[in-house]
């Protein structure tokens, strides 16, 4: 099986002026006992890259992200990760018992790290609620939050793990808006998980399925944003990916 | 005492919610306890009940009040409380300490914590023997005993507290680059809070009783020497009053002790309220 295959388009377009890679991973092994989640995985992101990662569950994302995050020590391959990483997990995980602005300035190295949480804060929107305990915020504003702490670093990378996937579909509507807004001020690159076909070709440059431990598949998305869900192109992506995570789509094509 | 049902931890908002309910229920509450203390002082004025075995309320009374204004009462309190304290402190001071050694290290724990669960299991009043052959029957032994009450709940509550915080958020202090001793201030020492909490007031409560019993055995001065010495005169006033003293001062404590909890878990109850 070869490690990248699918669509290539933009790929090879202008090599003299692309950023630089945030991060390089080749032949990268995790094993947990004697199973390799991880096998041979190689993979790139570039500054300002938009990147989805798709799999089926167990396949190994979270993994990978962790790897990728330094939280996971790896059984083996390369891993060059440049500049700060920031992570965002699928619970929002602020800290209770500090109010929302400290929770975003937590570990922070800057001058002034409460100007520099307010701002962050004004830019999720929630600069309000800068004085209330993380555990009267609702989810969709904890996430917002967590958010805040991720960009607040300025990351060359950011990594997300589902953050989305506990959010009703209004607001997962609104916090996508708002990832892409912020992706696009700040330009760090970004690697998403998750499990929602949709969610990866509405925001994504790139879309990624992990399988067997390797990048199995990846289809390049060159569409402007804000998409639409029913563009004709989207539509056939959708198709490929979900047959490429086993589902049949009948009706379509 | 207050209303018996009036509930120090319960903000002040809701009391406003239910403006007629509240004096009410009281009232109601207030109904037997008040019967009985009615019942006891007949017993008493009629005889039925002799003063060498239970003196009445309204010779408590007065007594509480003679107590007062000759000093005798506010003296044994000083002392009492004095030793509580220095025991408290000091217990307190040891049970906290060992705990953040066997908590916050691996040498710590393995050094630390198998002798306290060894140590725990020792009767507390069992040791008062040899605190005597150690210590004398002075001061020393009463403020040993409150210290050694003390420290255990405080250590094992502490311990629990900072082995039971969230990995997820020690992970999170790894991805902000939190250092350690960033990590311990920002999320091991606030994790750990709730439970020390629950072994302060375990503790307070041990404190006290150490205290009751160390002055039952010997001593020349305080509460449980007043006690003592209106036994043998069967003085039954003296020595209720004695009681509802200790009483009060446990219910001090532990009002202070909710009080500091209202405060130090703000992030808690206000979400609840
Ligand atoms: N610490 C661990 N010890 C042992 N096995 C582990 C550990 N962490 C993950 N695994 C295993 O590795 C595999 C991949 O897990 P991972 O969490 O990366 O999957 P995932 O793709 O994120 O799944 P999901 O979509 O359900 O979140 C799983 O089979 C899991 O059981
Ligand atoms: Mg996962």
């Amino acid at each position: 099986m070869t490690p990248v295959s699918g669509s290539e388009a933009g790929a090879s377009a202008s090599v003299t002026s692309l950023p630089e890679p945030v991060v390089r991973v080749s032949g990268l092994v995790k094993r947990f006992g004697d199973r390799a989640v991880l096998d041979g995985l190689d993979l790139e992101i570039r500054r300002g890259e938009f990147v989805a990662l798709l799999g089926r569950s167990g396949s190994g994302k979270s993994t990978l992200l962790r790897a990728l995050a330094g939280l996971e020590p790896v059984s083996g391959g390369e891993l060059d990760v440049r500049g700060t990483v920031s992570v965002a997990f699928q619970e929002p995980r602020l800290v209770p018992w500090k109010r929302v602005a400290a929770n975003v300035a937590l570990g922070l190295d800057d001058p002034d790290p409460i100007v520099a949480a307010a701002a962050a804060l004004t830019e999720v929107g929630l600069l309000g609620h800068r004085d209330a305990w993380p555990l009267t915020l609702s989810g969709g504003e904890a996430q917002r939050v967590s958010l805040a702490r991720a960009l607040v670093r300025k990351p060359g990378l950011l990594l997300l793990d589902e953050p989305f996937s506990a959010l009703d579909a209004l607001t997962r509507i609104t916090v996508h808006r708002l990832v892409l807004d912020l992706w696009a001020r700040h330009r760090p690159g970004v690697l998403l998980v998750t499990h929602d076909v949709d969610e990866a070709l509405l925001l994504a440059d790139r879309v990624l399925v992990l399988e067997d431990g390797r990048i199995a598949h990846q289809s390049t998305v060159g569409l402007d944003r804000p998409r639409h869900r029913d563009h004709p192109e989207l539509i056939e992506l959708r198709t490929v990916l979900l047959d490429r995570l086993g589902v049949t789509v009948e009706g379509t094509s | 005492m207050s209303a018996p049902s009036l509930d120090l931890a319960r903000p002040a908002g809701r009391v406003r919610n239910v403006p007629i309910r509240l004096p009410r229920g009281a009232l109601v509450r207030l109904a037997s306890p008040l019967a009985l203390l009615v019942l006891w002082q007949l017993a008493g004025t009629t005889g039925l009940l002799p003063e060498r075995l239970l003196a009445a309320p309204s010779t408590i009374a007065a007594t509480a009040l003679d107590l007062v204004q000759d000093g005798t009462l506010t003296g044994a309190i000083g002392v009492s409380l004095r030793r509580a304290v220095l025991g408290f402190l000091l217990g307190a001071a040891a049970g906290v300490g060992l705990a953040l050694v066997a908590g916050l290290s691996r040498l710590g724990e393995h050094a630390v914590d198998p002798p306290m669960q060894m140590l725990r299991a020792l009767p507390l009043f069992g040791l008062i023997p040899l605190f005597i052959l150690w210590f004398g029957i002075g001061e020393t032994p009463k403020v040993a005993l409150v210290a050694f009450g003390v420290a255990f709940p405080l250590y094992l509550n502490t311990y629990a507290g900072i082995r039971g915080v969230d990995a997820k958020l020690a992970e999170l202090g790894r991805v902000l680059r939190l250092g350690r001793t960033a990590l311990i201030r920002h999320i091991v020492l606030p994790g750990a809070l709730p439970q020390t909490l629950v072994g302060l007031r375990q503790s307070l409560g041990v404190a006290w009783l150490a205290l009751i019993v160390a002055e039952q055995i010997n001593a020349d001065r305080g509460l449980g020497f007043m006690i003592n010495d209106a036994r043998e005169f069967l003085r039954t006033d003296v020595v209720v009053v004695g009681l509802l003293t200790y009483a009060l001062l446990g219910l001090l404590t532990d009002a202070f002790v909710r009080l500091l909890e209202r405060r130090a878990l703000a992030w808690r109850h206000e979400f609840r309220a």
